[in-house]
């Protein structure tokens, strides 16, 4: 909402830099947005008489004129423009001075001639022909304003009014208006409210002798009153209109769209008018659109309506969308000669369901929604026919045609001063509240609070409160602490996804945050198969592109696509991980989708292979606590479809009690060439939530080792595809309880060794926590180690 | 013999003075005090010597090789001394070479802040809430005082998966979830991600986080919440950061205002980061509404409570002077590695 000042001058005496004025009125609750003076981009510009016009010396095109500026000396000035004559005023752009837009006007030389300006056109001073309807497009504006040689041209032409731009919410539709906003400056200052009863004189005649109303629905409709204007001038309006419209941001039509405009903004009431030659029968009925029923409306469009719309319709037809635009052919033409105002009031929901609907949201449309009140459509109407009177456009008919269906009572509230201080934490005696409140147009009578109609949002007694306090000042409130006890903690799920994340970053990972909504082709980018449940997602109805058209079913293409993007930006590396959410959809659509929390982890280049991927994984399961998990090559049913995305022969999933909760290895090369990466990459996955269902053992002491431990390296030959976790399991099994620690330290497979074979190394440290260990039973425990070996197809090098 | 003892003593001693390294000076102890050494041979002349003589000159004898011992052993202290601060002189490093730095990850930008503003909370006695992101209309809106059809729903561009369920576009639902589970006295945060059809671009994104907070209990004033904003806006921003709060309209609170910060830039004098107001606006709050609280199952008119609801990445980029919301979401590894 974009307000005058001088419209507001017109309701309350306010004199105030612009400044104070918006400070004080953000702090009421009318957020001003921005404040501007008009023309403030029009510098140095000012009236001039053309004294003398002649022929340009070197050119067919240009004129050169004596321009009296209302200086000592007149001022030589060249124009292209052919519309000049002597003893016209126009406006001449000093040297020096700057226009709209940004541009500077220097003195300097057309043609060899000196021309110490320029004369500016309407365009040039950031106006139009709807802003002076007079003025001719293609040349110099030549004023036919009061106005004299050397006068600032913003004075002259009347831009020197203060813009002050509103955020109005969407509780105040009433304050979307000049009065609405001049009461709360009223309120805001302590100001006395100019208010004013419109009146107009009128002539004899009776308005049913022209029309007659009938609402058909009562709930959606409920008031309607039709007034006729005979004997229209249909003209431009004069400047002073102009000039608020055109503040306002209202592009100026003619005197009598004007007006309803006018109305519009000074009362925040919408205002259409007709042409009584187009409503047929002279009869209006608002009803409800029949099935199939169509209207061409104002901009040109034909739309098809439904039932549940609300119309204004003749005889025959609908001749509106009612609250949202008139129909093409009712409106007005220059040769309309008789006019029904209408001002009415209908329901907000029904308003804003059918501006939705059909696609156009209008002044109108928005302001109904908000949902306005019924009791102010009468002095609207009022005061359209006394601009008509006073703009001289035409004689309005005597008496109105008022269909009111309004059963709103006024709303009554306690009044109770001392709940709003307890409330609010304040104490503000109660003379002071009393005193907010009637500035704020409440009757306060015998405890009771009587609401004024135009206040559609005040229902209970926290509105009362917000009344009080925002003219008390919010920022006079004192900041209290809350007391008593609490017990605050973190949730399980809350507890891990911590652990899990300082685990990550310990790791040497990066987090991440990814949208979570994907394209459905990831899909395909993952190289799901096709009827892999993952592709069943949750869809966004109204997405803003397929790109971010479904809910992630699989955290994946969220960590592939950043591991793309950082190769693609030429990253050397990145190691990184992501606690995310998966949307798992329900079987049954009314239900809402499950969503996991899953961990996803991603990493390519510093010489990352496999087994990095697999050390991340460990050291995330050994620092929650988990020891007793199973690492097996993943295969196509372990339950996790993310495998089709992996290199079968280096993927791995990971099992606790035969569940899978967690899958990680290398991208499949048809994902990374999917996602453009160029190099191997690895990614993996951890179930979050299911992880939470795992009892983790509190951990407990053992005691540091006594007696010295024993080593032994052992090398063995086997089949290359025997994993050597069975070789790990087959030689703990063997051992038993002394076998202190068993590690990897060599794989090999080359010469001396035979094809299809390799040699594996592991070091064992051989310990018993009841006495030093001899020689023999180290021995003993390598020949049991070579016996069960021997069972599994190994043979000690 | 005595004096040949005494003479062998002063030998020692000076030639003690000039040994350079611990070789010189083990093959010192050899030549005066080893077995075959100038000691062990006047000791061994010493058959000849009278009963009387003998454990006198013995006694002189053991002192006189205690004496060099001693000696001997200080001297090799002092060039072990030498010897240590010239390998040390010798071992020095350019200090200004890089560091071998191990390989430690980052948290990203919002977790940092996120758990923060948690630690600030659980400090203050806050549980930390969750809800979901898929959520039914009747916990974003309906429940929340904004009805089907209501004007304010036109705020928040809704991405819809049925007529009934759609992408929660504020994190309030979560205080619906809270209040119908529990009873007074309620305090929580529930901090998630939200859902807005705004396109992407330096300033907006279709998804972002929001920090939501609930206190509910009998007597909670308006000035309860005033405190805790400050409180918290204080432990994230510093002791010196104001807050103002100007009357708003949120249909679920009642009142309601939103939350300005005094501009970090300019201090309050106006600049082009707060738009010439001084001002920044951070995010929104208000007196629970009673017809929320009605829906929720608890007497207005015995509990009140208030309610704030602040987006995470405005506070994360303006913590760190990130100017454009989009690098949040690309993960750039050059980006990550900088906090």
């Amino acid at each position: 909402m974009d307000l005058s000042i001088k419209w507001l001058k017109d309701y309350v005496d306010i004199d105030l830099p612009a400044k104070e004025l918006c400070s004080r009125l953000t702090m009421t609750g009318s957020k001003v947005e921005g404040f501007w003076q008009e023309g403030e981009e029009i510098r140095g510009v000012v009236v001039g008489r053309l004294l003398k016009v002649v022929p340009h010396e070197n050119s067919d095109h240009l004129l050169v004129c004596t321009v009296d500026v209302g200086g000592e000396e007149p001022l030589q000035i060249v124009t292209g423009a052919q519309n000049v004559r002597e003893g016209d005023l126009v406006p001449v752009a000093l040297d020096g001075s700057s226009l709209p837009g940004g541009v500077r006007i220097k003195s300097g030389k057309l043609r060899g001639v000196v021309s110490s300006g320029m004369l500016c056109s309407i365009g040039e001073l950031g106006l139009t022909k709807h802003d002076f309807p007079y003025a001719d497009e293609n040349g110099i504006f030549i004023l036919q304003e009061d106005c004299a040689p050397g006068e600032d041209i913003r004075q002259a032409i009347g831009l020197d009014d203060t813009v002050v731009e509103f955020e109005i919410t969407s509780n105040r539709p009433d304050c979307l208006s000049v009065i609405g906003l001049a009461r709360e400056t009223s309120a805001s200052f302590g100001l006395p409210l100019k208010e004013k009863s419109p009146s107009y004189k009128g002539i004899d005649g009776d308005p049913f002798e022209y029309l007659d109303v009938r609402i058909d629905n009562p709930v959606l409709c409920k008031r309607y009153i039709g007034g006729i204007v005979r004997n229209v001038k249909i003209a431009p309006s004069p400047r002073w209109l102009r000039e608020r419209l055109r503040a306002s941001g209202v592009r100026p039509i003619n005197n009598l769209v004007d007006i309803t405009n006018y109305v519009m903004l000074e009362y925040g009431q919408p205002m259409h008018a007709f042409d009584i030659r187009h409503v047929g029968g002279g009869k209006i009925i608002v009803r409800n659109a029949a099935q199939g029923e169509r209207i061409t409306t104002l901009d040109g469009v034909e739309r098809e309506l439904s039932p549940e719309m609300l119309v204004i319709a003749d005889s025959s037809k609908p001749v509106a969308v009612a609250g949202v635009m008139g129909g093409e052919y009712s409106g007005i033409m220059d040769d309309t000669v008789t006019v029904v105002f209408e001002s009415a009031c209908f329901d907000g929901a029904s308003v804003r369901r059918t501006a939705r609907k059909l696609g156009m949201r209008t002044d109108a449309s928005s302001r109904y929604e908000k949902g306005l009140d019924a009791k102010n459509c009468l002095p609207a109407i009022l005061r359209a026919f006394e601009l008509c009177e006073l703009l001289g456009c035409g004689e309005p008919v005597r008496g109105l045609i008022d269909r009111n269906c309004d059963t709103r009572e006024q709303v009554v509230i306690p009044f109770e001063p001392d709940w709003i201080n307890r409330f609010l934490g304040v104490s503000i005696d109660e003379e002071s509240m009393k005193e907010y409140l009637s500035r704020l147009g409440f009757r306060v009578e015998s405890g009771m609070i009587y609401s004024p109609s135009f206040r559609m949002d005040i229902e209970s007694k926290a509105d009362i409160a917000e009344e009080i306090a925002r003219l008390y000042g919010y920022d006079k409130i004192p900041g209290t602490i809350i007391t008593g006890v609490a017990n605050a903690r973190l949730t399980k799920k809350q507890e891990l996804e911590r652990k899990l994340e300082s685990c990550c970053v310990a790791l040497g990972l990066n987090q991440i945050n990814t949208f979570s909504f994907i394209s459905p082709r990831c899909y395909d980018k993952i190289a799901l198969p096709s009827d892999s449940p993952l592709r069943k997602s949750v869809v966004i109805l109204n997405p803003l592109g397929e790109d971010t058209s479904v809910m992630r079913t699989t955290v994946l293409p969220s960590m592939c696509e950043v591991l793309s993007r950082n190769y693609n930006n030429r990253n050397p590396q990145a190691a990184l991980f992501e606690l995310g959410t998966e949307y798992i959809p329900d079987a049954d659509p009314r239900k809402l989708p499950a969503e996991p929390s899953r961990l996803a982890v991603g990493m390519y280049g510093r010489g990352f292979d496999f087994y990095s991927i697999k050390g991340v994984f460990e050291g995330i399961l050994e620092a929650l606590g988990i020891n007793e998990y199973e690492v097996e090559a993943a295969a196509p049913d372990c339950g996790l479809d993310e495998v089709y995305s992996m290199h079968p022969g280096r993927s791995a999933c990971v099992k606790l009690d035969g569940r899978p909760i967690a899958i990680f290895g290398e991208l499949h090369p048809l994902v990374l060439n999917a996602y453009g990466i160029g190099a191997r990459a690895y990614a993996g996955k951890l179930l979050v939530s299911e992880l939470l269902e795992v009892e983790v053992p509190q951990k407990q002491y053992r005691p540091l080792p006594k007696y010295p431990a024993t080593s032994r390296d052992i090398s063995l030959v086997c089949r290359e595809e025997l994993p050597v976790a069975r070789l790990e399991r087959t030689i703990k099994d063997a051992v038993g309880q002394v076998l202190e620690k068993i590690a990897l330290f060599d794989v090999y497979q080359g010469e001396q060794i035979e094809k299809g074979m390799k040699s594996v190394s592991f070091s064992l440290t051989l310990r018993s926590h009841e006495k030093t260990l001899t020689d023999e039973q180290a021995d003993a425990a390598i020949k049991r180690i070579v016996k069960a070996l021997k069972e599994l197809g190994a043979e000690i090098r | 013999m005595k004096e040949q003892l005494q003479n062998i003593e002063l030998r020692a001693k000076k030639e003690l003075e000039s040994v350079k390294d611990t070789a010189e000076l083990e093959s010192l102890r050899v030549r005066f005090l080893g077995k075959k050494g100038e000691l062990t041979a006047i000791l061994k002349g010493m058959a000849g010597l009278s009963a009387e003589q003998r454990p006198v000159i013995g006694q002189i004898a053991n002192r006189i090789r205690a004496d060099i011992e001693d000696a001997i052993s200080n001297r090799l202290k002092e060039i072990s001394a030498q010897q240590e601060a010239k390998r040390l002189v010798s071992e020095r490093l350019d200090v200004t070479l890089p560091g071998k730095k191990p390989q430690i990850g980052r948290v990203h930008p919002l977790n940092q802040v996120l758990n923060e503003i948690e630690e600030i909370f659980i400090g203050m006695g806050f549980d930390i809430a969750e809800g979901p992101e898929v959520e039914y209309d009747y916990y974003n809106f309906e429940a929340l005082n904004l009805p089907p059809d209501h004007p304010a729903r036109d705020t928040q561009d809704t991405f819809y998966i049925t007529d009934s369920i759609l992408l929660r576009t504020q994190t309030s639902g979560v205080q619906v979830h809270v209040m119908e589970k529990k009873k007074p006295p309620i305090r929580i945060i529930a901090p998630g991600r939200v859902y807005r059809s705004d396109a992407v671009d330096a300033t907006h994104s279709p998804i972002f986080h929001q920090i939501e907070g609930l206190v509910v209990d009998r007597g909670i004033t308006m000035a309860d919440l005033v405190g805790t904003l400050d409180l918290m806006m204080k432990r994230l921003y510093g002791e010196d950061c104001r807050i103002r709060l100007r009357p708003h309209h949120f249909p679920f609170t009642e009142p309601s205002a939103e939350v300005d910060v005094l501009c970090f830039n300019c201090g309050g004098k106006g600049c082009s980061m707060c738009k010439n107001e001084g001002y920044v606006e951070l995010l929104g709050a208000g007196m629970v509404h009673p017809k929320v609280l009605k829906n929720c199952g608890i007497d207005p008119e015995e509990y009140s409570g208030f309610a704030f609801g602040l987006g995470l990445e405005r506070v994360v980029m303006r913590k760190f002077g990130i100017n454009d919301m989009r690098m949040l979401y690309e993960n750039d590894m050059r980006f990550l590695e900088q906090f």
